[in-house]
């Protein structure tokens, strides 16, 4: 019997031939993530531990991007305890304003992740990078804490399903109206413990941007990764970020799956996910004129450069409704630079929206956007609970960048080929 | 390691606000969570368990928040294993990073009833409910794992590595 994608990192990382869904394992990781929220107790822990000092500085990534540039004192003194740690123990990957980003846009752009890695970090979100071919798992302070001092961890070994979609995508269909539509039929527990492996034709064709905000969204349905065969966009998109060696690892034929699932993608129109789960996930065409008050367009989901460029396509020469706040947020500095260079924040300005530096902030409710009672928003984020993005009395509903800047547009849901 | 003692029966879906309420999370000293243990769930829990007992429930148990004071108060209450039919995933790991025993097993929380005395075989995963004269398997802890809850927690187990210079 064959191993997944998952199973082989894992092997390997805990110096075995072969594991086994529901083994547990010691792994050495590859990197380690904390930021603003949760680096600050794992730096406790790890004193409690007792540890000197960090098993590799190169290897342990610290990035303020929640409350970032700091909004409070309180916040302030947050980043304060991991920049003191960072410049202690000669931490190479401290992201401080000027060079940061929402970390998991930041991660992948500067090539810190290659296919067959093992990432850990304190953060739920952190399974963005099985995009690559890596094994990426959100975990806790704790954990991050040991692994911190002895690069490594224990691991579950997951059972792993598949979804394939096959055929080709519709026009402003990507890589967040699939996973949405995945979660809508699976549910936000539907793969409690499990790897979700993504494959078929419209995976292939999906660009790593795409992949990076499908596997973001893997927690959104329970799941400890989300993974992707690497393949040659792959290679392309690490050329001009890492020369670090790699090699492209993929699930065996004969691999054992716990479920297998097949999409029509063809059939797959642009989603929309209604408060409060991320499993409400409904074809823009059956929720739309519902009037909204804000629009999001940003986070570690979807503020990479490609989602800038498909919001611009639907601002440029447009202007966003009265009565609606758009703000769009590039998640790093280099996607707002490009942005800059291509004359994307140009056409978001001259349309009304505001742009704003790389933060976490409205995403969850921290800064930059937070809602009033009885608000409604469409955002590009990973999450409408309840108070998610403010008052309780808030409504968040999820979409790709295309439905959120048509939507800005008309002041209520709608369908891209609306407004263009 | 073997644990002895009675199920205290819970159901499906018990989130981290049930087995210890956020009014006390302005503590993290264990003593004081453990007085509130299960408190939204069964408020008599912390009064009529014994140290040793065991508790057995349906399926998700711990979801909800990340909190590592959830498995905290479970272990400072003085309850010597967790059985349910599956667990929350961030549960599951807290639980093993601060050495409190749980164990998966659809089948022996199927069976038990309230009160069953029930001895556990830590490092075999062997389940038996004493009361039934039944037998269950639930995937063996690994020795890692158990050496992990053997020294405290993840804390206790990395520092006794640190300090030996590992
Ligand atoms: S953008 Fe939102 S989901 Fe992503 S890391 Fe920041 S707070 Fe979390």
């Amino acid at each position: 019997m064959g191993m997944t994608l998952t199973e082989k990192i894992l092997a390997k990382h805990a110096g075995r031939d072969r594991v086994r869904p529901g083994d547990f394992i010691v792994a050495r990781v590859d990197l380690v993530l904390g930021n603003d929220i949760t680096a600050p107790v794992a730096i406790a822990e790890f004193e409690r531990i007792g540890a000197t000092r960090v098993f590799d500085p190169d290897k342990i990534a610290l990035v303020p991007d929640h409350f970032t540039p700091n909004k409070d004192i309180k916040s302030a003194e947050q980043v304060r305890i991991m920049r003191e740690f960072a410049k202690k123990h000669g931490i190479t990957h401290f992201f401080e304003i000027g060079e940061m980003g929402i970390e998991h846009c930041l991660l992948p752009e500067k090539g810190m992740v290659v296919p067959g890695d093992l990432v850990v970090g304190a953060d739920s979100h952190t399974c963005t990078y099985g995009a690559l071919g890596a094994f990426s798992t959100g975990v806790g302070s704790t954990d991050i804490a040991a692994a911190m001092a002895t690069g490594e961890l224990w691991f579950r070994v997951p059972e792993t399903i598949r979804f394939v979609f096959r055929g080709s995508l519709k026009p402003w269909v990507g890589g967040k109206d699939l996973i949405l539509y995945t979660i809508g039929k699976i549910g936000v527990d539907g793969a409690r413990y499990k790897a979700m492996e993504f494959a078929g034709e419209a995976i292939s064709s999906l660009s790593v941007e795409g992949r990076l905000t499908m596997a973001n969204m893997a927690i959104e349905a329970g799941g400890k990764n989300g993974i992707f065969m690497p393949d040659q966009k792959t290679v392309e998109y690490l050329l001009e970020r890492t020369d670090r060696e790699y090699e492209l690892l993929e699930s065996d034929a004969d691999a054992e799956y716990s479920e297998v699932y097949e999409f029509d993608a063809s059939e797959i129109e642009p989603q929309v996910a209604l408060p409060h789960l991320p499993e409400n996930a409904r074809p823009v065409s059956e929720v739309k004129g519902i009037q909204i008050d804000q629009v999001v367009i940003g986070s570690c989901t979807n503020g990479r450069i490609e989602d800038l460029r498909e919001a611009a396509a639907i601002l440029r020469n447009k202007k966003v409704a009265r009565g609606v706040r758009c703000i769009i947020i590039p998640g790093t500095q280099s996607v707002y630079l490009q942005a800059v260079r291509e004359g994307l924040v140009e056409v978001f300005v001259e349309a009304g929206a505001v742009v704003s530096t790389p933060t976490c902030g409205p995403c969850l409710g921290g800064h930059m956007g937070v809602l009033a009672a009885g608000e409604r928003a469409v955002s590009t984020t990973n999450r409408n609970f309840v108070g998610r993005m403010g008052h309780p009395k808030s409504e968040v509903y999820l979409a790709g960048p295309a439905v959120a800047a048509a939507s800005a547009v008309a002041g209520e849901i709608v369908g891209p080929e609306e407004v263009v | 390691m073997k644990a002895v003692g009675r199920a205290c029966l819970f159901g499906d879906n018990i989130d981290t606000d049930a087995i210890i309420p956020a009014r006390y999370l302005n503590t993290s000293d264990p003593e004081e969570l453990a007085a509130h243990c299960m408190e939204d769930a069964d408020p008599n829990f912390v009064s009529n368990m014994s140290k040793g007992d065991l508790i057995i429930a349906g399926s998700n148990f711990g979801c909800g928040s990340s909190r590592e004071h959830a498995p905290i108060a479970i272990k400072a209450a003085g309850v010597s294993c967790v059985i349910a039919k599956s667990f929350a995933r961030i549960f599951f790991r807290n639980s093993i990073n601060i050495g409190l025993p749980i164990f998966e097993c659809p089948e022996a929380v199927e069976e038990a009833e309230n009160g069953d005395e029930f001895e556990v075989d830590m490092s075999e995963g062997k389940i038996v409910n004493l009361s039934k004269g039944k037998e269950y398997r639930s995937q063996p802890l690994s020795e890692e794992i158990q050496e992990i809850i053997a020294d405290g927690g993840l804390v206790g187990h990395v520092r006794k590595r640190v300090m030996a210079g590992g």
